[in-house]
């Protein structure tokens, strides 16, 4: 039972210990920042502002350069996702091939623009880049799954698919 | 691992090949995982299994296969057919009687005479489509690390240097200065520890060619990292890959793990003096990163926030020590360099621009994907033999090579060579190989729009003129194409355009206005269709404009 209690982190929350493996492995350096931000929010999903402040510690930064770093890309996340995500892109050959109009259409449908989640913390819309399938353009990525050579009415069919499906969690 | 282990390895990997009676390749790069080319691989493995043929047949997943547009892609490499769109029915089709009849599955059948194939001279995806991406074994097999060799074991790091400047190589990421000059200048430079850095922050929309190379051929690009360590006096080299590749990260890490193992990375490569280590860093989702001085501000775990130059990083980079910075493609180029002699490289190209550019072509053409063409090739050849030309009922309008960072190739430049200077010369760049199409749909206000909100949104915001100017060059255009416009405001547009390119810091702000001034300079019509007539103008002064969408 002692042995138990001695594996357990000190906040109660063992994904700190995760955490703690990463900031170990990069020897607690302050160059390995962007490294830490990217397993924090593996484990986490969102960076929010305690974890930025033990992050901040560990790597003996300060909290202003962690904020600072954080919110300057756009790869991090300050507010947690919905339960499943739809990040369409919008690179140059998904605009070309029509991207706005199914930015618009699922705008309309879930009544949420871009860059929000749906009320009922169903759907996360999020812009992308360029994911690099061009080849397939328009693409959206829904979830983990790149869905290629979409239209306004193929995107809502699939997005509703999205919706009843239970997201696996990834452990 | 001694240069006759290398050999030894190659010589039993061709062998364990040459048994084999039937190798079948799928493609596994993202473009057809995307589409579907798991199931299909699977389905081609799982029939195998059921017929028996495992020993005499092997299956395996390379990088791309180039045709995109038409996947998931599979070649019998045997007798080099190329199926297309192959889907489950499909690739269970290939194996009950290509593989087991020899009666080749003619509904799925990919013409490769035709000049998408045919028109290409691949150095850079020379094994890209024809090696498996995660064996090392097989990389070696075709030749890999044997430029490595040759260097550590014949060469001098001047002479390496000496033999990449006469090749006349110059840098793939889109500014095209001199690949031999840069190392010679790093080598040069004083400095405890030298760092080589790989630039894999393809963040150009529309461009995906680094991609595929990590996913397709990682090796090649470790070897021409190692090669350039050894050259210019380097110890450590990063890779610094967007995040938004979790694929040729992954593989990335694997081909670093396979490389130390058999000791062509890490400490004493090949029985020499050299000690060479690659670490990957991950970007975060920053476009102006692919900027050098920002990446390396990155690379620290900073902001990426570009600093003034000089100093460059080839005398004060990462921690403030020499670093050479080279993108993915050009270090693609340096082991067939190396291997084959200058020579050989010369002979490809124009006088000034030497060697193949690899495109990823997309937009509103037929053949999407990935093609590398020697430089100087017709615009016309690109689009319209290769390409295939734009969809039926539809005409080409423009080109865009560069992404936020270039300009529109209208139709009266078709026949332009595509080399770095007769780009530059109609006010386009060479870019890092990005080549959308555009059609007589696309309005090319918009298509300006659309590229001035991306650099507007990736504006670090050190600098006024970028973080201010192309937040009003938006804001104008919004205007302009909100038929809110008058005379006036393209006047205010043109001067803003040459304050921005003039006055930024970094290369994002000085290229910017790039998109706007050329299809101003060739499409200047279709502004002046969308403007007010001063007269009738009663709107408020000053911009407007919804930055909210």
């Amino acid at each position: 039972m002692a042995q138990v209690e001695k594996q357990q982190h000190p906040s109660g929350d063992n994904r700190f210990k995760l955490l703690d493996r990463a900031i170990t492995k990069h020897q607690a350096r302050g160059d390995a920042l962007i490294e830490v931000l990217h397993v924090a929010q593996g484990i986490f999903g969102y960076l929010e502002n305690d974890l930025l402040i033990y992050v901040a510690r560990a790597l003996k930064l300060p909290l202003s350069r962690v904020y600072g770093v954080a919110t300057f890309y756009h790869f991090f996340n300050l507010k947690p996702n919905g339960e499943h995500t739809v990040v369409l892109c919008m690179g140059t050959a998904c605009y070309v091939k029509g991207a706005e109009h199914i930015q618009t259409a699922l705008e309309e449908r879930y009544h949420c623009k871009f860059g929000q989640t749906t009320d009922d913390n169903k759907v996360s819309l999020i812009t992308a880049r360029c994911v690099g399938s061009c080849g397939l353009a328009p693409v959206a990525v829904l979830d983990n799954d790149v869905v290629g050579k979409l239209n306004p009415d193929e995107s809502i069919k699939r997005v509703e698919q999205l919706k009843n499906t239970r997201r696996e969690v990834v452990s | 691992m001694t240069q006759e282990d290398l050999q030894e390895l190659s010589e039993k990997e061709l062998q364990r090949q040459g048994e084999k009676k039937h190798r079948i390749l799928y493609c596994s790069a993202a473009g057809c995982v995307s589409c579907g080319g798991e199931k299909a691989s699977a389905a081609l493995k799982a029939k195998i299994k059921e017929h028996g043929l495992e020993k005499e047949c092997e299956v395996v997943g390379t990088g791309c296969l180039g045709l995109c547009g038409e996947g998931p892609l599979v070649k019998v490499q045997t007798d080099n057919t190329l199926y297309q769109n192959v889907d489950v029915a499909a690739a269970e089709q290939i194996v009950e009687s290509h593989i087991l009849k020899n009666q080749k599955v003619k509904a799925n059948l990919s013409d490769i005479s035709q000049p998408f194939f045919a028109a290409q001279t691949k150095i850079v995806l020379e094994n890209c489509g024809a090696i498996d991406s995660e064996s090392i074994e097989e990389y070696i097999a075709a030749s890999g690390y044997e430029a490595l060799a040759k260097v550590l074991n014949e060469m001098q790091p001047a002479e390496v240097i000496e033999e990449i400047r006469k090749s006349g190589l110059r840098g793939r990421g889109g500014a095209g200065y001199s690949t031999g000059l840069k190392w010679g200048i790093v080598s040069k430079a004083h400095g405890e520890q030298k760092y080589v850095v790989c630039n894999a922050d393809e963040g150009d929309p529309g461009a995906f060619m680094d991609r595929s190379v990590l996913e397709g051929d990682p090796h090649r690009v470790l070897e021409g990292m190692a090669i350039a360590g050894y050259a210019v006096g380097a110890t450590q080299g990063y890779v610094y890959c967007r995040a938004e590749y979790p694929l040729a990260i992954e593989r990335l890490k694997l081909a670093i793990k396979q490389a130390e193992k058999l000791g062509l990375l890490g400490n004493r490569i090949i029985e020499s003096q050299f000690n060479f280590r690659i670490d990957i860093r991950i970007g975060a989702g920053a476009f102006v990163c692919g900027e050098e001085t920002a990446l390396l501000q990155s690379i620290e775990g900073k902001r990426g926030n570009p600093k003034p130059r000089p100093p460059y990083p080839s005398e004060k980079g990462l921690w403030g020590m020499p670093t050479l910075i080279n993108n993915v493609e050009t270090f693609a180029n340096i082991a067939p360099i190396i291997r084959k002699g200058s020579d050989w490289f010369l002979k490809i190209g124009t006088e000034k621009s030497k060697g193949t550019k690899v495109f990823a072509l997309a937009g509103n053409i037929r053949n999407t994907g990935l093609i590398e063409v020697p430089m100087g090739i017709p615009l016309r050849t690109i689009i319209f033999d290769i390409g295939g030309g734009t969809a039926e009922g539809t005409e080409f309008k423009a080109a865009q090579t560069g992404g936020p960072s270039g300009g529109c190739i209208p139709a009266e430049y078709l026949d332009l060579p595509v080399d770095y200077e007769s780009l530059l010369k109609v006010g386009s760049i060479m870019g890092s190989g990005g080549l959308i199409v555009m059609d007589s749909t696309s309005k090319m206000v918009e298509v300006a729009k659309f590229f001035m909100q991306f650099c507007m949104d990736e504006s670090c915001g050190k600098c006024i003129p970028c973080r201010v100017g192309t937040r009003h060059i938006y804001g104008l255009l919004d205007k302009i194409s909100k038929k809110k416009a008058t005379q006036d405001d393209m006047v205010l547009l043109q001067e803003l355009c040459t304050m921005v390119k003039e006055t930024s810091l970094c290369g994002l702000g000085q290229s910017a206005p790039n998109p706007v001034l050329s299809t101003l300079r060739f499409f200047r019509k279709e502004y002046d269709e969308l403007l007010q007539p001063v007269e009738m103008y009663m709107g408020e002064p000053g911009v407007e404009a919804d930055f909210e969408k």
